[in-house]
Parts: C-alpha cells; sequence; structure tokens
C-alpha cells in the first residue's frame, strides 16, 4: 500500500502552517508523522529535526528523510514538493500585492497581530522537543549552555550544535 | 575583504541568465550553515548586486509575514523579480537541492545505524543543542517584535493551547491571530 497520497496530503496541510518558520508546524508534524500515520517514532522525529540544523538551506530538511522512509525516493520528492509547493505559489502570487498595500493600516496590524503567535508557535514547537530531547540534567545542561552562549555571542549556531554532539558522544552513551 | 568601493555597483541591464539564478542559490543553499538569512544578504546583496539593503529588508520582512520559510520565500520573491515564473522555480529548486540531497543520505544512514550507541549519544547532545537554538531564536525575536505586554499574553495563551489543551496549529494560529491583529487593529486618526 502507498504512503504517497497521505504524504502529500499532510505535507501540504504542514506548509501553510509554516508562519515564522518551520518550527511553527512542528506539533502538528508531530502530531501526523508520528501518532497518525507512524512513519516514525517520537525519538526519531527529534534525532532527525536536529540533525538537520546542521544541513544547510531551509531548515526543514529532515521532511526528506521522512518521505525517503514512508515513501522511498518518490517519497522524498512528493514530501518536497508538498511542503515547499503551496507556500512558494503563495508566496509568489501574494507577496507583490502584499507590497503594494504598504499604505493600507491593517498591514502593519496584521504583521504585529501575528508576530507574537508565531513566536508562540515557535515556543510551543521548542518545547514539544524539549519534551523528548532533554530528559535529565545533562541534556538540560547542554540546551542550557547553548542558549546562553547564542544569546551572549555572535557566533554560527551549526557549531554549538556539533559542540553538542561531540559532547554527547564522548558522555552521553 | 577588498578595499570599500567608492560607487555602488550599477545596475544590471542585461537580464540575469536562469544558470546564473541556479548557480547563485545553489552556492547558498549549499553553503548557508546555521541559518540561512547573513547568507542570503552575502549572496543578493554583497556578491550579485541583484538587490540592495532596502529592498532586501523589505523582502525579507514580507516573507516573515507569509506562511513559508525565509529561505524559500526569499529564492521565489527573488527569482521572481530576475526571470519570472522560470527564475522563481530555478531559484526555490537550487536553494533546496544541497539540503535535500545532504539529508536524504543522512536519513538513510540514520535509519541503518542510528541505534548505535555511539551515534545515539551524540544525537542526544544535538537533539539537546538543538533544544537551545530554538530557545534563544524565540528570546531574540522577542526582544525585537514583542510589543507590551499583550504581546506576552498572545504568545502564552498560544503556547498553552497548542501544548496544554492540544488546540491544533491551525486554529491557535487563526484563533489568537485574530484576536491579536484586532488589538493591533489601526488607530483611528485623533481629531
Amino acid at each position: 500500500m502507498s504512503e504517497i497520497p497521505a504524504l502529500a496530503r499532510v505535507f501540504s496541510y504542514l506548509s501553510l502552517l509554516t508562519v515564522g518558520g518551520g518550527m511553527a508546524a512542528f506539533p502538528e508534524l508531530q502530531e501526523q508523522a508520528v501518532h497518525v500515520h507512524g512513519w516514525l517514532t517520537d525519538k526519531q522525529l527529534i534525532h532527525l529535526y536536529s540533525v538537520g540544523q546542521l544541513a544547510p538551506g531551509p531548515n526543514m530538511m529532515m521532511i526528506v528523510a521522512i518521505g525517503q522512509w514512508a515513501g522511498g525516493l518518490a517519497g522524498a520528492l512528493v514530501v518536497l514538493a508538498a511542503f515547499f509547493g503551496p507556500t512558494a505559489v503563495l508566496a509568489y502570487g501574494v507577496a507583490a500585492a502584499w507590497k503594494r498595500l504598504e499604505s493600507w493600516p491593517w498591514r502593519t496590524s496584521i504583521q504585529k497581530g501575528l508576530a507574537p503567535v508565531s513566536i508562540g508557535l515557535l515556543l510551543a514547537g521548542g518545547l514539544t522537543m524539549a519534551k523528548g530531547a532533554v530528559t535529565g540534567t545533562l541534556t538540560a545542561t547542554v540546551a542550557a549552555a547553548v542558549l546562553i552562549v547564542l544569546l551572549r555571542f555572535k557566533i554560527n549556531p551549526a557549531l554549538l550544535v556539533i559542540g553538542g554532539g561531540a559532547f554527547g558522544f564522548l558522555v552521553m552513551q | 575583504m577588498s578595499a570599500p568601493e567608492t560607487a555602488p555597483a550599477p545596475p544590471a541591464v542585461v537580464p540575469v541568465t536562469l544558470r546564473r539564478i541556479f548557480t547563485e542559490f545553489l552556492i547558498i543553499g549549499g553553503t548557508s550553515f546555521g541559518g540561512v538569512v547573513p547568507y542570503l544578504r552575502g549572496g543578493l546583496v554583497t556578491r550579485t548586486g541583484w538587490l540592495d539593503d532596502r529592498e532586501f529588508v523589505e523582502m525579507l520582512s514580507i516573507c516573515q509575514s507569509l506562511p513559508g520559510l525565509n529561505a524559500t520565500n526569499m529564492a521565489v520573491l527573488v527569482g521572481q523579480k530576475l526571470r519570472g515564473p522560470l527564475g522563481a522555480l530555478v531559484a526555490i529548486v537550487a536553494m533546496c537541492l544541497p539540503g535535500a540531497l545532504l539529508m536524504y543520505v543522512v536519513g538513510m544512514f540514520y535509519r541503518e545505524h542510528g541505534d548505535h550507541a555511539a551515534v545515539t549519544g551524540a544525537l542526544k547532545g544535538v537533539a539537546a543543542a538543538a533544544v537551545g537554538l530554538i530557545l534563544s531564536t524565540v528570546v531574540q525575536l522577542g526582544r525585537k517584535s514583542l510589543d507590551g505586554s499583550a504581546d506576552f499574553i498572545f504568545v502564552l495563551v498560544t503556547v498553552v493551547a497548542v501544548m496544554g489543551f492540544h488546540v491544533s496549529v491551525p486554529v491557535a494560529l487563526l484563533g489568537v491571530g485574530s484576536a491579536a491583529i484586532l488589538w493591533h487593529r489601526p488607530k483611528r486618526a485623533a481629531p
């Protein structure tokens, strides 16, 4: 039985939830991919997302791995098209109009109103991940250290993620 | 770094080729480790001069208020500006290609070897670090764009709805989003 139609459906739905970034869709990604369709486990999802932070380009590329597991190469391609297609078409169609609405007073209201919601969704995504990823003192220390370093110093976050991996490799086996 | 130029480069007159768009976004898509925005600026403003700084900031703010990732929305908008629909298509494909290939291979590797002790240890560390990274983004965005205590309440309501009451993301987005937009509604000009 083919998972392709389900992949297309789920990822095009998730696409439209990525307001303010991919993480906004994370709780729903977990719900659909883990609980509804069983394409992978909670732990695998967290691992793939985290490793995905080391890949260049758009930071939700871990969806390719989910597509590949559930439906091979075709699954990976369908997931890519479904996840990036709808928002690309929307951006293509709406951006020009949005730019013309510069003097429309509600434009500022929409931007200001969406800001706290997208931050809330990002935080909810982060906390959803933390539930699975922060399991004890060591992992909590790593998360807190990365948070503090990133807030205080200008440093490439990918380096800290690699550092977390090295620490885990040495200490958390 | 080269010496600062006295005058900005003249705007391109010859239309940019699709191959050129592909190459540039392939470079950005293949090198943007740790967050794509600085690499976008480096490629689109500094290296190619396709956008000036003002245009770049404006496009980025449009991308941030639309659904979709900044990286791919920017690719679409810049591709569109340079060469219309084909330009947009070429740009987004090139932007996604390197990361997608990498994660395809990583996904297969992880499926085979993800449960080895050494890999599991490293992944635990990587996942914990990723949590720290997300939280730092929350703090940085919050400092920049939260306006007044009402905004903090909107953040809190969103988090509690999604985490505590398992309200689905679209419902939270529409519900809290409309309330927040109304809260920030345009002020009537004082008489």
